[in-house]
């Protein structure tokens, strides 16, 4: 009995390391406000893979699409923002990668 | 397969072509289309621009845009003459009809929500004071 309990403390230390592990020089980082979803302000429907100057404001210089958790954007417009910049890349509009 | 789709084709024409020929590549583009039973809605020269990678060995290219209704098969047939056409340096087709519906109807949603929003309005400000005398009594 006693070592299923041991077993469970085992768990609960492993998440406890992962949550630490997951926020790199905390205090600063979590006191940063929520951001919010631009394009719900907005109310964009539609993200145009043609807007080239849209987009390329959320592909930095390495060409990697910019995350959520640093733009704060909503997932269904992350989603449609990601295949924008899919189709953009397939024309040529953007970098698949910039050196 | 009766039901119209929406397609927006874009091709990246090669950068040695002068507007003559682009032009003629366009019409021979939407001549295709046509005669196949779909319809040419809109047609824009995007122009020349840079391309953001190399696209054998060329750095840039003339693009243009076409908006198409039809049915699909169309499609299939250019795409069939653009792989060997090799002013063409790289073509796109995306169909836009299913995602503009979805645009439309959160639109009208949206509509209907702040109609009721401002319809509602004298009515949820009652129902507020009505709450807020609860709990003063309680």
């Amino acid at each position: 009995m006693s070592t299923n309990f041991d077993d469970r403390e085992g768990g609960y230390g492993f998440e406890r390391e992962y949550e630490r592990a997951g926020m790199p020089g905390r205090g600063q980082r979590r006191m940063q406000r929520r951001k919010i979803c631009r394009f719900c302000i907005d109310k964009v429907d539609i993200i145009d893979f043609k807007d080239v100057r849209l987009l390329a404001s959320y592909v930095p210089e390495r060409g990697k699409i910019l995350p959520r958790r640093i733009s704060g954007m909503c997932a269904s417009h992350q989603r449609m923002l990601a295949e924008a910049i899919k189709r953009a890349r397939n024309i040529a509009l953007l970098p698949y990668a910039a050196d | 397969m009766a039901e119209k789709r929406t397609y927006e084709i874009v091709f990246i024409v090669d950068p040695e072509a002068d507007d003559a020929e682009v032009m003629r590549l366009t019409e021979a583009v939407q001549k295709i289309l046509t005669d196949q039973g779909a319809s040419v809605t809109k047609t824009e020269m995007m122009g020349r621009r840079q391309l953001a990678y190399e696209i054998n060995h060329k750095r840039d290219g003339v693009y243009v845009l076409l908006e198409v209704e039809g049915s699909g098969a169309e499609i299939a047939e250019l795409e069939r003459r653009m792989r060997v056409n090799d002013r063409i340096l790289r073509y796109m087709t995306i169909r836009v009809d299913e995602d503009r519906r979805r645009a439309d109807k959160l639109k009208n949603r949206r509509a209907r929500k702040a109609e009721r929003k401002t319809a509602g309005k004298g009515k949820a400000q009652q129902a507020e004071s009505d709450t807020e005398a609860d709990s003063e009594a309680a």
